[in-house]
Order: structure tokens, then sequence, then C-alpha cells
């Protein structure tokens, strides 16, 4: 067997260009009530070495948009349209074999869950070897080195002893390290990450978030992460995508969207989280209803029968015409960039103290 | 700080009155020393006792009449087993609960029948703490028909009422659970809880299992709920920015013991205890708009919260705190005023920081691995 290495953590260079390339993916599910359309139209750019971070609700599509740039839907009951280009090859067409080819080496995924991540079947440790020996064609021990050296660096103390564990005798920061570890073992190019630290304490969200941004500034490997928590992303993006019903509504860098968001419904999401410093005598300001259900989605603006706004418009055009999410810094409503940025200073910013 | 700046025991009685925003109302709930510890069972062919999870190990606090108290923690520092303790769904290995006056710390089920219609729990997880077989009126009518209460006009008419004041259609009394989604449910919960207009509501985490557009609506109608029916609350919850919002006093809890509890103000702006330091800057916080806001302070713990089973001796933060000496170890620090807090402000520490959360001069990274990283970074 040889040992194919490459050089372990040799940044890329910036500005490679466009890395990912995800355009107009349509993503939908048949399902006994009906046709659920998870994702309607998605595009967006993911450069080498930057981070873009999704935000949305449950059932925004999110995490179904990245299931699919890993081919980890079920073929049998989903539909996928559009095109994902990762470095120029489509995914989307292309065969199991080639997937798995990328799925752990290219493109590694860290899941929100690590204890049903992981297999309680087998150690850590040869978790964690199985696919630097797969796609790298290691011998045994050089994987096991590999692998201790890489739960070193995600700070499991005592990695040589501790990799002959089973997940359940690690805790819940421990096993996300090692999720961790697990993908970054074939240094990914792009790191997809589904909510990694939801499950886990703020103390320790804390120590990881910070290993993820360190441990890219050292790897320079691309990162989706997806959350629901704009604080998380305030902390971790480059790049912001809000999502609200399988479409994005708002796009642009961190200090874009959360410094002067132009879309009703982040005013929303920002109105309704209280923040440390904001004043406990103003109430919360709720976007009214819930999420629409995909079945059945909303015609024209899928956000309209909970938005505020959309008298301000006028025309109807809110309920009978799609608002569309022009590339960079965009937002998808139909509200006039004035309208947006004088509803923003004197209705918005004021609430949030 | 030395050991001379640490005064002012303040008798546990005085806690509860002295707050300056609960004013001068009276007691409601007066918890002392309240301990639980639950048995580990090991060994084999004969189970036997092995080793004692001390969930929560001798908290004292106080909640007044229409006031909300926060405790907040992270995951296995017994705040929950507290809320279950004072609802007595948990009977307590030590201590006492009394509400108005009466010790409810070992009543028995005919005792505690009155009492447990004036204190309410909302449970976190709406899916699994609505019966599936039972309409919603059934639900929130069933603590009326346990207590044989016949409110004027009927049942019927009063969950119409209640269903109403929690935002949901007054018709659909005859639906069941599952043609609710998330946050109603929590809102059906809620009108259960309020079904016998009780004194007292233990919210154990009632918004950490909604979408954020969901959770804003449900803390709006307990808050809501809270002044206008002066119900006191005991509001449990790891996210602290809630907790701030819903709460007046808040107490921090870390491995079965409250090392520090205080006005919403004082624990959030002038914080004393290492820990209660470390809990603030771990949350991520958007910036929105303003350029002039202070940097807060970085501080990265290493590892996770030790096990309850054997928690560590003296002080039980020593473990990850950086300040930890040989006294922390052999000597555990008593909830006092340290000189420099508000009244009422209580803190456990031999060695409390400075009364700030702004940006040190260096951050405080104790993480080996992130430390390695940022040293390689930099170097």
């Amino acid at each position: 067997m040889t040992t194919v290495t490459k050089e372990a953590g040799a940044p890329v260079p910036a500005g490679a260009g466009a890395f990912l390339s995800v355009r107009d993916l349509h993503v939908s599910f048949r399902t006994e009530d009906g046709v659920v359309g998870a994702v309607d139209g998605l595009s967006f750019d993911l450069e080498r070495g930057k981070t873009l971070g999704i935000v949305g609700e449950s059932g925004s599509g999110k995490s179904v948009t990245n299931l699919t740039v890993l081919g980890l839907h079920n073929p049998m009951f989903t539909t996928v349209e559009g095109e994902i280009l990762l470095e120029g090859q489509e995914l989307t067409t292309a065969r199991e074999s080639e997937l798995e080819r990328i799925r752990g080496n290219k493109v590694a995924m860290i899941f929100q869950d690590p204890l049903t991540a992981l297999s309680p079947y087998y150690t850590v440790g040869r978790q964690i070897a199985e696919p630097y020996m797969k796609h790298r064609g290691a011998s045994r021990k050089a994987a096991w080195e590999r692998t201790v050296e890489m739960l070193g660096k995600v700070g499991i103390p005592h990695p040589r002893e501790r990799a002959k564990d089973y997940p359940h005798q690690f805790s819940g920061g421990m096993r996300q390290r090692a999720m961790i570890a697990m993908a970054l073992v074939c240094d990914p190019d792009l790191l997809i990450a589904d909510e990694p630290t939801t499950a886990l304490d703020v103390t320790v969200q804390a120590q990881i978030l910070d290993l993820l941004k360190d441990l890219q500034q050292d790897t320079g490997s691309a990162i989706i992460f997806i959350t629901h928590d704009l604080g998380v992303i305030a902390d971790m993006a480059d790049d912001i995508m809000v999502m609200y019903a399988g479409n994005a509504v708002e796009r642009g860098t961190v200090d874009e969207v959360l410094r002067s968001p132009r879309h009703p419904y982040t005013w929303g999401l920002l109105n309704s989280m209280p923040r440390l410093d904001s004043d406990p005598a103003t109430p919360l300001a709720p976007i009214p209803g819930a999420p629409p259900s995909l079945l059945n989605p909303p015609s024209g603006c899928r956000f309209h029968p909970r938005c505020t706004f959309q008298d301000r418009v006028g025309g109807g055009r809110c309920v009978d015409e799609r608002p569309l999410l022009a590339p960079d810094r965009a937002s998808a409503c139909h509200l006039t960039a004035d309208q947006k940025r004088t509803i923003f200073v004197e209705e918005i910013k004021p609430r949030l103290g | 700080m030395t050991q001379e700046d640490v005064v002012l025991p303040a008798p546990r009685e005085a806690e509860g009155r002295s707050e300056a925003e609960a004013g001068e109302r009276e007691p409601l709930l007066v918890v002392e020393g309240l301990t639980k510890h639950f048995p580990v069972k090991g060994g084999f062919p004969i189970r036997r006792t092995v080793g004692q999870v001390q969930a929560v190990d001798g908290i004292d606090l106080t909640v007044a009449v229409g006031e909300s108290f926060g405790l907040v923690g992270e995951s296995g520092c017994g705040k929950s087993t507290t809320g279950r303790l004072i609802t007595r769904l948990l009977e307590p290995t030590g201590g006492k609960v009394s509400y108005r006056g009466q010790d409810i710390s070992h009543a028995s089920r005919r005792e505690l029948a009155p009492i447990r219609s004036e204190i309410q729990m909302i449970f976190q997880d709406p899916y699994s703490s609505l019966n599936p077989r039972q309409t919603v009126g059934k639900i929130i009518s069933g603590p009326m028909e346990i207590n044989g209460i016949e409110p004027e006009g009927g049942r019927e008419k009063r969950v119409r009422e209640l269903l109403e004041i929690v935002g949901l259609n007054p018709e659909h009394f005859n639906r069941f659970p599952h043609e609710f989604s998330g946050g109603q449910r929590q809102r059906i919960g809620v009108a259960r809880a309020l079904a016998l207009e009780p004194k007292l509501i233990v919210a154990d985490e009632p918004v950490s299992a909604l979408d954020v557009s969901i959770q804003a609506q449900v803390v709006n109608l307990l808050q809501q709920v809270q002044r206008e029916l002066d119900i006191a609350f005991l509001f449990i919850a790891h996210d602290l920015a809630v907790v701030r919002h819903f709460s007046q006093r808040v107490a921090v809890m870390y491995l079965g013991k409250i090392i520090e509890v205080g006005d919403r103000t004082s624990i959030y702006t002038r914080p004393r205890h290492p820990y209660t330091h470390a809990l603030l800057s771990a949350v991520p916080e958007v910036a929105v708009g303003e350029d002039s806001a202070p940097q807060r302070e970085r501080i990265r713990l290493a590892g996770d919260v030790p096990s309850p089973i054997s928690p560590p001796s003296g002080c039980r933060f020593r473990t990850r705190c950086w300040k930890a000496a040989e006294k922390c170890a052999a000597e555990e620090p008593p909830l006092v005023r340290i000189s420099g807090n508000h009244e009422g402000h209580l803190t456990a520490c031999h060695f409390p920081e400075e009364p700030t959360t702004e940006a040190r001069d260096e951050d405080i990274v104790l993480d080996p691995a992130l430390a390695a990283l940022e040293d390689g970074g930099e170097g």
C-alpha cells in the first residue's frame, strides 16, 4: 500500500475564484401528502478560505441544500434540478462512485448531534482513521498516527489513549471535537458544518467556534456554516445568506446584513432576539404567524403572509409576483431600496436599543 | 482581593426582601439548603448504591410575589432538578421548601393538593408534555377536573377564555395536539398552567425548543401573563439573553450550587464570579449598527463541566478556573455579599473578579488546543 501524502495545512492562495457554485437549485421530496419543495431556486458562490453562514429557521431548506451538495439525499424520493459545481465538477449528475471519492475527502461534514453521527460500535480512533485510509490509501499505522495527531490538534487530552475509546466514553464537547477531527483528517477544501454547536453548552460552544476559526486559518478550507443563531453567524461567517421557506431572501457580507439588513424577515429575526445589552423594558417584536408548510407554499413572496410591510408595496405585487434575489449584496423584497433603508433606520433600529 | 474584602454574610431571610426591584413584596417561595442526591446503582448480581449524583447541593433562594426569578446554568448544573423539587415532582434529600410559610418539602399527596393548584409548571418539550390522545379542551380543563373546580359558565367557557388569553383560536378546543405547531403547543401548555389561576409558575426551558421568531412570541406571552395576572415565575433556561429579558433577579448555577445571585443589572454588568464572567463572555452576540459598544472580554474555558458524581472539593468551579489556588480546594467559598456589590448581589468566590465585562488587556484562553493554535498563529 502506498501512502499518498499531500502537504498538510498548505494554505490555499486567496482569491482563487468561486470554488463552489450553486446555480438555481431546486430540491423537492415526494411524500405521502404531496410534493414538498424544500429548496426553490437557490444560487450562491463560495470562495476558498471563506465562510458562508446560512441562517434560517427549521424547514427553511438550509440543511437540505447542503445534504444535496454531498449527495446525501435519498434519490428514490428526491428530485434535484439546477447545478452544483465544485471546482467545475457537476455534482447533481455525478455517479455515486464519484461522490464517494469526494465525500470525506474534498468535502467533509460536521453534523449537529455527534452522538448519532458517530457509530457506537467502533472506537473513535478507528472512525477517524477510516476515511484517511480509504481516500489516501494510508497504511493502518500511518492512519493511526494521523488520527492521534488530529485528536491532539482539536484538543482531546491524551489523544493516544483516548483514540481507543468509544463515543459514549466522550463528553458532548469532546465528541464534537472528535467529529471535527474526523472531518478534517483528509484536509478537505470544503467543510459543511450543520448546526455544529446547537447541542452544546454555551462555554463549550465558544471553545468549538474558536477552534473551527483557528483551524480554518491553519488549513485555508472553505466553510459553509448552517445555524439558526444570528449571534453565532456574526461570530463565524464572512458572508451571510438568510433563508426562508426554501428561498434565499437576503445575502451580503456579515457587516452588510447585520448592520443594515434590508429584508423584513431579517428585521423580524433581529427584533425577536433579546441581546445581552438590549433594554429589558422593550418588549420583543416577534414575526407574527408561523412558517408556511412547503407542501403548499404561499404565492408570490413566500414571506408575504407574515410580512407587516406588504401594504407599502401596493398593487398586490407581494401576493402575485415572486421577488428575485440579485447576485452579491441583495434582498428579495419588493420594497424599494429607499424604503428599505428608511424603514430600517426609523422603525427597526430604534427597537434594537 | 483578600479575605478582608469579603464581608457581610447576608442572612438568608433578608435575601428576597432587600431586593430593590422586587420592592417590599412578601416572599412567596423560600428555599433553604435544598439538596437532592440521586443514588447511582451498580454491581452484579446484587445492585447496590455505589455513588451519589449531587444534582442539587444546598441552594437557597427566595421568590417574591409577582416576581420573575431566573435560574441559568449549563446542562447538568441542577437547574431543572431544582424546578422539579420546588413543584415537588421530586422529594428533596435535604433542606426545606416553604410556600407561603408552609413547609412542603416532605408534604404528603393530600397536604400538597391545595398547593399544587397554586404552583404550576410549563415544560420544555411541547411535543411530549401534551397527551396526544386528549383534545386541547380536555388537556386544559384537566387541572380543573382534578381539583373539582366548576368555574362560572362551565369549564368549556373557561377553556375558551384561556385559549383566547394565550392567543389561540377558542374554536380549536376540540382539536388534538398534533394539529398544532410547536409554538402553538407551547401556548396550550401555558393555558393549562393558567387554568387554576396559579401564584407561581415554574417554567423549565419554556422556549428553547422553539424557532427564534416563535420564541419571541412565547416570551412576550409569558411576560404579559406575568404582569397582568401578577404571577411569580421561576424561569429556568440556559439562554442568558432570554433570562435577562424575562427575569428581574437571576441566579447562576454550577454543579448543583448557586455561585452568584443578584438583580439583573448586577449579574449582567457587574459580575464577580469567574464562572459568570466566562458564561457571559461565551454568549455569541450580534452587534447591530453600533460601533461604539465596548469590546467584551474573551474567556475560553477548557473542557466540559465535571461529573456531579464526584464534584471537586471546595469551590466546584476551581478545576476550570484561572484564579484557583490552594484555598479554593480546601475551603468552600460561602455565598456572601462582597464589598463593592449592590445589596442582594451575592457571590461565592474566594478571589472575585473586577465588576466589569469589558475586554481585558489579555484574553483568558485555557483551552489547550486553542492556545496552541493561537500561539502558533502569532509566532
